[in-house]
């Protein structure tokens, strides 16, 4: 059976048909990691063997998976082999899938390109000289080059709708405390968020049914209840959609205008368009700088040169000038102007969003600024993530759930991403969108696109 | 000498004995255990491990406030206080900064009150076992439950916070919050001291804190020679230098460790894995109300309503324990409580028997010291007057009539008298 292309939900359909077997999925996608991992650089680790019954998803490298090298994709931790699974590791084991293997990202998922990655950066498969985005860069190209069928990844400031709106793909940051941060190595603790990337919409919600909930081992995980994702794709659904302007500030025109029709294509659906005010994202841009820059100084510090082998020289640039730049804004006398300003800020961003989804059910606007850069180009900015994540940040500082999906792409053939962003634990609302676009416009051809570059 | 005054405050840190540890599920009873084999990623400080507040913990610490007169929380966080140290896995110590649960209390020790400043909880750290070649770490005490009590600088003399620490251990022991056990390191003292003219209302402008004391003893010795050492400094025109000493218990004196003239900037900031806590007023009386009775309270019940000397009440509530077996005793031994304690004050009997076998030692002893012979063997002659009959019934072979004749001596005795030496004095008067 050709399996090109097929999604994760149509895979587990066909193994519970046994038209196809869970062994036939794992020497498809074996076969395709090998003959186009070397290209991309992925994933760092795979899973020679089949696990029985099981079928197959990637994970982030910061994803702590039992006897299985974990690294961040830095080389402090360049022999490290967990004791644990994390929660998310752990659910979907317990659902019917195993660890198809490990894939790069920006070292300590500090950054927007996987450059940072002291594994070497990831290639985007759209076009091998520029950046997937990242920092879950490696996850949004296995996914793009359907090296697997579904891929976990972490948002902590973009790091899963960035890669995915440059590789095309669908990504979902939830809602902070929506999915377990037990076992992902810590970047921000404030605004971490694991979630999963696919081709599909409904790849992402047969994930999240697995992944979503309260874990006893992470107390900010809500008790709020799960609902079914699943059985919400599909309601014929008429939205109110806000648009706020300020979003569309000093976005490439290309991206603007796949934006826009991706937009009258949903009021022609018989959605409500409405205009909406947001604060501009330059404000949750600072407010999320000092914050995340204050935990990573924090998170980082238990790599000491004592345990995990290698010492504080093997941080790479990037992770020593977050560390200096938290350690300072924690300081004695530069707290309350940075640390506790920046808290302040937080709170009225909340409650813009909070006024915001009065009126309206989601808020939707470009993804990134521009679409993928050529390889090198990050040298040229010190700020480099947050100017590609300053709309993505936004819904992160807030820790309310979004979403990137593809509706184009550019003239050199590089795909645009829109954000579709909801209320707090509205993930429902988001994918029931992101599904009526997917069915109505098949995501404006870009992942047949996509599939074509790689045959198997 | 008499030119100064001390100013003394303390900090004390009590491990609490909690099942499991302050942010795991490992057990937090890591006495005599194979080292770091009491230890879980959180407890390490693995990548990705999370912290999950204790619930019996925070109510333990909230306990030790109460009983305190601290004000208790109604809203609280974690904060991270990082430094480096080996023993600290995460490179931050999970603590409280500037929300405690407990704020503002204070306790009356030898007349005088004691401010308690706060009482927060936070995590042990690992210790580390220095070998000759090697150090090694041993994480079984990594996130061990501890609580941490600083007082305000209220002391003016060793001897009162000797006295202080003793009360604050016996107050601990009746929460049951803790062995506070100062030899297993449950409870850590740390003095600091300073000296200022006698009639100064501003405190000093520097301080000295002691550490590595494991006896109240040492606190009271270490105090001492701090405040001979500081005046002597003084009185050359030195100020003391703002420092960590370490006490020597061999010679007796404290020896400098680490010049603290600048403050650690241990860059505290909200922990983001712990979500602020919130106490409803409503929880927070309940709490108060659930506490025991302390042993001051037990002391003023027992010079008041059971009348007993204050030194023997002193002496009865240094224990739980024996103050508990005390109380029981005396629902048993109404209107003898000066007696039972006088028993026990006096080791005349073990307090290591049942409250059953107490008893009957202490009736079959009270009898014998109650009545005196001479009004014993009137009674018995009375009663022999009493009973014709029976003696005739005894004389002429019923021996059995002789127990008959014992109880009723023994009831006129009101049962204060010895059975067997009653049985002997009537069979010497019917030979």
């Amino acid at each position: 059976m050709k399996l090109l292309g097929k999604s994760l939900t149509e895979l587990k359909t066909l193994v519970e048909k046994k038209e196809v077997s869970c062994e036939e999925i794992f020497e498809y996608f074996s076969k395709r990691v090998k003959k186009y991992n070397n290209g991309l650089n992925a994933f760092l680790t795979i899973q020679e063997n089949e696990v029985k019954n099981t079928l197959p998803v990637a994970f982030k490298d910061n994803f702590c998976t039992k006897d299985i090298l974990t690294t961040a994709s830095s080389k402090v931790l360049d022999k490290y082999i967990p004791p644990y699974n994390a929660t998310v590791v752990e659910r979907l084991l317990n659902t019917g899938y195993f660890v198809q293997g490990k894939t790069n990202m920006d070292a300590w998922a500090h950054g927007a390109s996987t450059e940072t990655s002291d594994y070497g950066n990831t290639k985007n498969p759209w076009d091998h000289a520029r950046y997937p985005g990242g920092s879950s860069g490696g996850s949004a190209a296995a996914v793009a080059a359907y090296l697997t069928p579904v891929a976990i990844g972490s948002d902590t400031g973009g790091s899963i709708r960035h890669p995915s709106s440059w590789c095309g793909v669908v990504g979902l940051k939830p809602t902070y405390g929506r999915v377990s941060r037990y076992g992902v190595i810590a970047m921000g603790s404030s605004l971490d968020c694991p979630g999963p990337m696919s081709l599909f919409v409904e790849d992402i919600a047969l994930i999240m049914q697995a992944i979503a909930g309260k874990d006893s081992y992470d107390a900010t995980t809500a008790s709020i209840k799960v609902p079914n994702y699943f059985k919400s794709l599909t309601q014929p659904r008429k939205l109110r959609i806000g648009v706020p302007e300020d979003y569309f500030e000093g976005v490439d025109e290309q991206i603007k205008k796949k934006v826009d029709r991706c937009i009258d294509r949903l009021k022609k659906m018989g959605h409500e368009i409405k205009k909406v005010k947001l604060l501009s994202p330059k404000y949750a841009i600072s407010v999320y700088t000092i914050l995340q820059r204050a935990e990573v100084s924090s998170n980082l510090a238990r790599y000491d040169g004592i345990r995990y082998g290698n010492d504080r020289t093997y941080f790479g640039e990037e992770a020593k000038r977050r560390i200096m730049l938290g350690t300072y804004v924690l300081s004695h006398g530069y707290y309350d102007a940075y640390y506790k300003n920046a808290q302040t800020v937080r709170t009225v961003i909340i409650e813009d969003f909070k006024r915001v989804f009065k009126d309206v059910d989601i808020v939707v606007g470009p993804n990134t600024p521009v679409t993928a850069l050529k390889i090198g180009e990050f040298a040229k900015y010190p700020f480099f993530g947050e100017l590609m994540d300053q709309l993505n940040e936004p819904a992160s500082v807030a820790g309310i759930p979004a979403l990137s999906v593809p509706v184009g792409l550019d003239k050199n053939n590089l795909p645009i991403g829109m954000q579709i962003i909801g209320n707090y634990f509205d993930e429902e609302t988001i994918l029931n969108a992101a599904y009526q676009i997917q069915k109505e416009t098949d995501y404006f051809g870009v992942t047949k696109k996509n599939l074509e570059k790689y045959p198997d | 000498m008499d030119k100064y005054q001390p100013v003394i405050g303390l900090e004390i840190h009590v491990e609490l004995k909690t099942k499991s540890k302050m942010f795991c599920q490992c057990n937090a009873n890591y006495f005599g255990k194979e080292p770091n084999t009491q230890t879980c990623p959180v407890c390490l400080g693995l990548p990705g491990a999370l912290p999950v507040p204790n619930k019996k913990a925070v109510e333990y610490c909230q306990m030790i406030g109460a009983a305190l007169n601290c004000q208790l929380a109604t809203q609280s966080k974690f904060d991270r206080k990082h430094y480096f140290y080996p023993d600290l896995p995460k490179g931050y110590q999970i603590s409280q900064y500037d929300e405690p649960f407990c704020t503002k209390g204070q306790i009356e020790i030898s007349e005088k009150k004691i401010g308690i400043t706060r009482v927060h909880m936070e995590e042990d750290t690992g210790k580390l076992i220095h070998d000759v070649e090697e150090t090694l770490i041993d994480f079984n005490r990594s996130g061990v439950p501890l609580v941490e009590i600083v007082t305000e600088p209220d002391f003016d003399n060793a001897a009162d916070v000797k006295f202080f620490l003793e009360e604050l251990q016996v107050i601990i022991r009746y929460l049951g919050v803790s062995d506070a056990d100062m030899e297993k390191g449950s409870m850590r003292l740390e003095p600091n001291i300073s000296l200022k003219l006698k009639g100064e209302k501003n405190l000093p402008k520097y301080k000295v804190e002691v550490k590595n004391i494991n006896s109240f003893n040492f606190v009271k010795k270490a105090v001492e020679y701090e405040i001979i050492r500081q005046s002597q400094l003084l009185e050359k025109g030195k100020k003391p230098e703002q420092e960590t000493r370490g006490f020597n218990e061999n010679k007796g004196i404290t020896i400098s460790q680490r010049s603290k003239e600048y403050a650690h900037d241990y860059r505290y900031f909200p922990d983001p894995d712990i979500p602020p806590l919130e106490f409803a007023g409503e929880y927070l009386s309940k709490r108060k109300g659930k506490l025991p009775e302390l042993p001051t309270q037990k002391m003023a019940r027992y010079v008041k309503k059971l009348g007993l000397r204050q030194q023997d009440a002193f002496i009865l509530t240094r224990s739980k324990t024996l103050a508990d077996y005390f109380d029981d005793l005396c629902s048993r031994l109404r209107g003898k409580e000066q007696q039972v304690a006088n028993t026990i004050v006096n080791k005349k009997i073990q307090t290591n028997l049942t409250v059953e076998e107490f008893i009957k030692e202490f009736n079959s002893m009270t009898r014998i010291s109650t009545v005196t012979d001479e009004q014993m063997k009137k009674v018995v002659e009375e009663v022999i007057k009493k009973n014709a009959k029976a003696i005739k019934d005894y004389t002429s072979g019923k021996e059995n009539v002789l127990m008959f004749l014992v109880g009723q001596v023994m009831r006129e005795l009101k049962g204060q008298a010895d059975a067997k030496k009653i049985r002997e004095e009537l069979q010497r008067r019917l030979k």
